[in-house]
């Protein structure tokens, strides 16, 4: 067996494609963050934990009313975006006219809710979720071995994430998106209904982090703690690549999870905090990020 | 104390005896308190309003929200508990390794966040924290999920045995009153009134010719050796030093405690924090859940009640308030 820089291809590979797997969570995750600070200028504090949502009502689904993994798919992040609406109906758009720290702090107290709430009720271990039929099994594409629904979890979040893109730079829907981003009064004037615009953002920002937890379940075990310290690494993620860009966040969710995967061969105490070290040597080199703008 | 000084507060004596009469009657009642309370609650009180104090420097005066201050926190309770107990280092000299490495771990953290601003600054501040999370989950020194335990108190200068419940409070009771009387000074200071022109207008602060980027910086890192003051001392109080102090959720509390009181006011972080204290402590005895409860007076706090107790009360009385 040939080894690549004293480590046998096989760890490396299998690593590197973990790394791309939390790529595409760092991903998924960062994009929902980008588009809802991009248009309400609110740090969604409450993403991971929506995550977990999305996880647990595709657990529930299974659980308790027999849905599938295909309908959890479809069905969990329509719950998850339905439950970022009323929050954002109800809650973070009292505060649009304060600090923006405040809907940091505001979107922090409902992680807590939720967290606290799924924790008292299920523990803290995870509950098992399996992969769906269809997706079983693996190929030998003869360096790795790729388990199907790992190579699946990496298509759906790049496919889901480029559609993103190409809908918010490529569209007219995307158009009057960024339009309203730029100048909300302006945009709101033209006869276009802002308020409800923000609303479906958010709503469909947090429909992402939803989807993100339903391709998680199979992979990680279902917990209320996993969105917890996941966030945290996303936040790191976005910081990185600059709040200012859709493709940025793509690029760097993807990037990111790669290091951190070659970081787990090559010197596996540093992989947790590989990240952070990044982050502050960008923040060293260029303060708004890779690809972001000052603002 | 928090209690009384906001019942007092509610007299309405002339505005400068008021504060004289205040500050006395909170001080008899803090050094009555450990005869009518358990101390060590009382202590817990006390470490936490030093944390929350610290952290206020920052939100309050300089408009910097840190979502990372867990790190010199916990981080300190760390160095003191090790100094003290595998060095054999005595407990004056344990807080202050706690403070110096506090500042120092703050010095980093500062050149790297100030960089941002506003919500930036909070998210690369959460970022870093975690980092020294993992590492205190990781480094052998640490005792990873055990944490340093049976941290011995010692002996104070030599003189004052730490192991009585009474000495160690006043000790713990001296160093918060020493402590807030430097934010005290800091905020009456003209460098406070910089901090204060950088929150309301960063900009204008600039053009008036002041380097706000390094009295953002001096700022963090006093409020760091704050923080990690209060950590050093929680660790001699309940001698033990663990990943509690160091998460991201204790950084959301002391956030919470100073909400609650009212962020920019000078008692505010100390109302807040003993009520969040005590809060906790009750709700330890009961079948709620603790996250549950905080998260929701976190929403309550800030959609109704930004100001908070404190300053819901400074704003509804005559006269000046203590800002």
């Amino acid at each position: 067996m040939f080894q690549l820089l004293g480590i046998p291809p096989q760890a490396l590979f299998g690593q590197l494609l973990l790394g791309l797997i939390n790529g595409s969570f760092y991903a998924l995750l960062s994009l929902g963050l980008a588009v809802i600070f991009g248009m309400l200028n609110v740090v969604n504090m409450a993403h991971g934990a929506l995550y977990m949502v999305g996880a647990f009502v595709a657990w529930l689904l299974l659980t308790y009313l027999g849905v599938g993994y295909w309908g959890a798919l479809v069905l969990a992040p329509l719950a998850v975006g339905a439950v970022g609406l009323v929050l954002e109906r109800t809650m973070l758009r009292r505060l649009y006219k304060v600090d923006h720290l405040y809907g940091l702090l505001l979107t922090f107290g409902l992680a807590l809710i939720f967290e606290g709430a799924f924790r008292h009720q299920y523990g803290v271990s995870g509950q098992p979720y399996p992969i769906p039929d269809l997706l079983k099994g693996g190929t030998n594409l003869g360096f790795m071995y790729l388990p199907t629904y790992r190579g699946w979890v990496v298509a759906t979040s790049l496919l889901v994430c480029f559609g993103t893109w190409f809908a918010i730079e490529r569209t007219k829907l995307g158009a009057y998106l960024r339009a309203a981003t730029e100048n909300p009064t302006l945009v709101q004037a033209f006869g276009i209904n802002v308020p409800v615009m923000v609303s479906l953002t958010y709503g469909f920002g947090v429909a992402l982090a939803g989807l993100a937890g339903v391709l998680a379940a199979p992979i990680y075990q279902v917990s209320p703690l996993m969105g917890s310290n996941l966030i945290i690494v996303v936040f790191a993620v976005v910081v990185i690549g600059g709040m200012g860009s859709i493709l940025g966040a793509i690029v760097t969710g993807l990037g990111l999870g790669l290091l951190e995967g070659l970081t787990k061969v090559f010197y596996p105490e540093a992989s947790n905090i590989v990240v952070f070290v990044i982050m502050a040597v960008v923040l060293m080199v260029k303060p708004a990020g890779l690809f972001g703008r000052e603002r | 104390m928090t209690m009384q000084t906001q019942a007092l507060r509610r007299t309405g004596v002339e505005a400068g005896s008021r504060r004289a009469l205040l500050i006395g009657g909170g001080l008899l009642l803090a050094l009555a308190a450990p005869f009518l309370l358990y101390p060590v609650f009382l202590m817990k009180v006390l470490c936490f309003a030093l944390f929350a104090c610290a952290f206020n420097l920052l939100i309050g005066f300089a408009g910097l929200l840190s979502f990372g201050h867990a790190a010199f926190f916990g981080g300190a309770a760390y160095v003191t508990a090790h100094v003290v107990k595998e060095w054999g280092w005595a407990p004056e000299f344990g807080l202050l390794a706690a403070t110096v490495v506090a500042a120092g771990l703050g010095l980093v953290f500062g050149l790297i966040a100030i960089r941002r601003q506003g919500i930036y600054f909070a998210m690369i501040t959460l970022a870093l924290s975690q980092m020294v999370f993992f590492l205190a989950l990781q480094l052998p020194f640490t005792h990873g999920e055990d944490g340093i335990q049976g941290v011995p108190r010692g002996t104070l200068f030599g003189l004052f045995d730490l192991g009585q419940p009474l000495t160690m409070y006043y000790t713990v009771l001296a160093i918060f009153v020493a402590g807030f009387a430097l934010i005290w000074r800091t905020v009456h200071s003209p460098f406070g009134q910089v901090l204060k022109a950088i929150r309301e207008n960063e900009p204008r602060a600039v053009s008036l010719g002041y380097r706000t980027d390094r009295y953002k910086l001096v700022a963090f890192v006093l409020s760091a050796s704050l923080a990690g003051l209060a950590g050093g001392t929680k660790a001699l109080v309940f001698q033990l030093a663990s990943l509690t102090d160091v998460t991201w959720q204790m950084s959301g509390e002391v956030v919470l405690m100073t909400l609650l009181g009212g962020m920019g006011t000078l008692f505010g972080p100390v109302v807040g924090a003993g009520l969040v204290v005590t809060l906790e402590s009750y709700l330890a005895s009961t079948s709620l859940p603790v996250p549950v409860v905080i998260g929701c007076i976190f929403v309550v706090c800030v959609l109704v009640f930004r100001r908070g107790i404190v300053g819901e009360l400074l704003a509804r009385l005559p006269g000046k308030g203590n800002r």
